[in-house]
């Protein structure tokens, strides 16, 4: 067994208003930060799991992502693996 | 009739309905612990409004777990009447029940008034006893009701009649102006193409006796009466 550091982004699908962003958006030009566009807010989702191989952990993170920790109607992901050494 | 009103961690308004169920309507109303599996063979499940779970990932992400609503989802699949305010509609949503999802508000704050809804489908379990086209008052109390779905689902919700409540202006006018959420098409409460299931964002229990201010909402409670004992 192997444990594998695992990173979830998940954010709202192209095309899906982000009320969150547009607010945030609104505020950097009100600060001035005049150039900044297409601001959106998501989630970040960090955990370890102990698998054999790096596909074992690819397998859970997309049976997760299915039943619960994604909603596809709103949301995408992606996710990124490292392996934790020793 | 027996109604059963599921009970999450957060559920806040479970104890509103049990009231107008026992209270007002004078039927009888059990509580379903969300680790139950046993429905206590109830006529209709309310899924209560509240915050189960906290909101936690997304409102109503963490109670489609729940083993009660599993047991919902097959008493729906098998014809059974639900009804889910609120955080209810939020918890059909997640579980598939009904289709699409809810955003955050537009305006970004949780919003808590009155509001005006115009009854669009009268051939519902939930909404038999009102006329097509009444304007009722009823108030809503969420942070997120935008109410979203792909194209093609809005177009085939829009078709089947599955758009049961609209938000709209005291006289009955759909417009952007009366749309407090941002949710598409002014959607305020839609049901499955079957008709057993319905989902609203308003909270007719708050709406079903004079001292609240409106009774507009104890039709809702009494249609779902009126079908089954009628059935």
């Amino acid at each position: 067994m192997a444990s594998f550091f695992v990173k979830v982004f998940i954010t709202y699908r192209k095309g899906i208003l982000d009320p969150q962003g547009v607010a945030v958006e609104k505020a950097a030009h009100q600060l001035g930060f005049t150039s900044v566009k297409n601001v959106r807010v998501g989630k970040y989702v960090t955990m370890e799991i102990e698998a054999e191989t790096e596909e074992e952990v690819k397998r859970e993170i997309e049976e997760m992502a299915k039943r619960f920790l994604v909603n596809p109607v709103i949301e995408e992901y992606s996710y990124e693996i490292e392996r934790a050494e020793g | 009739m027996k109604f059963g009103i599921p009970v999450y961690p957060g559920s806040n308004c479970d104890r509103d309905v049990g009231w107008v169920i026992e209270k007002v309507l004078g039927h009888e109303a059990v509580y379903l612990w969300h680790k139950e599996r046993d429905l206590k063979g109830v006529d209709c499940v309310i899924i209560p409004g509240g915050f189960s779970y906290g909101d936690y990932l997304r409102a109503g992400a963490m109670a489609k777990l729940s083993p009660i609503t599993e047991e919902i989802c097959e008493f729906a699949e098998r014809g059974g009447l639900v009804m889910g305010i609120c955080n209810g509609f939020q918890i059909l949503l997640e579980a598939g029940l009904l289709p699409g999802a809810m955003l955050p508000n537009k305006t970004l704050s949780f919003i808590c008034k009155f509001v005006y809804l115009k009854i669009e489908n009268t051939d519902t379990p939930f909404t038999n006893l009102y006329k097509r086209g009444e304007v009722v008052r009823i108030p809503i109390a969420h942070a997120e009701g935008n109410y979203t779905c792909p194209e093609e689902t809005l177009k085939e919700i829009e078709e089947n009649g599955q758009v049961v409540l609209r938000y709209c202006s005291p006289e009955g006018v759909v417009s952007e102006e009366f749309n407090p959420n941002g949710s598409l098409n002014n959607i305020a409460g839609i049901c499955n193409k079957r008709g057993n299931v319905f989902g609203l964002m308003p909270h007719p229990e708050r709406a079903s006796e004079s001292i609240l201010g409106s009774t507009d909402g104890l039709k809702m409670f009494r249609s779902i009466v009126e079908g089954v004992v009628k059935a």
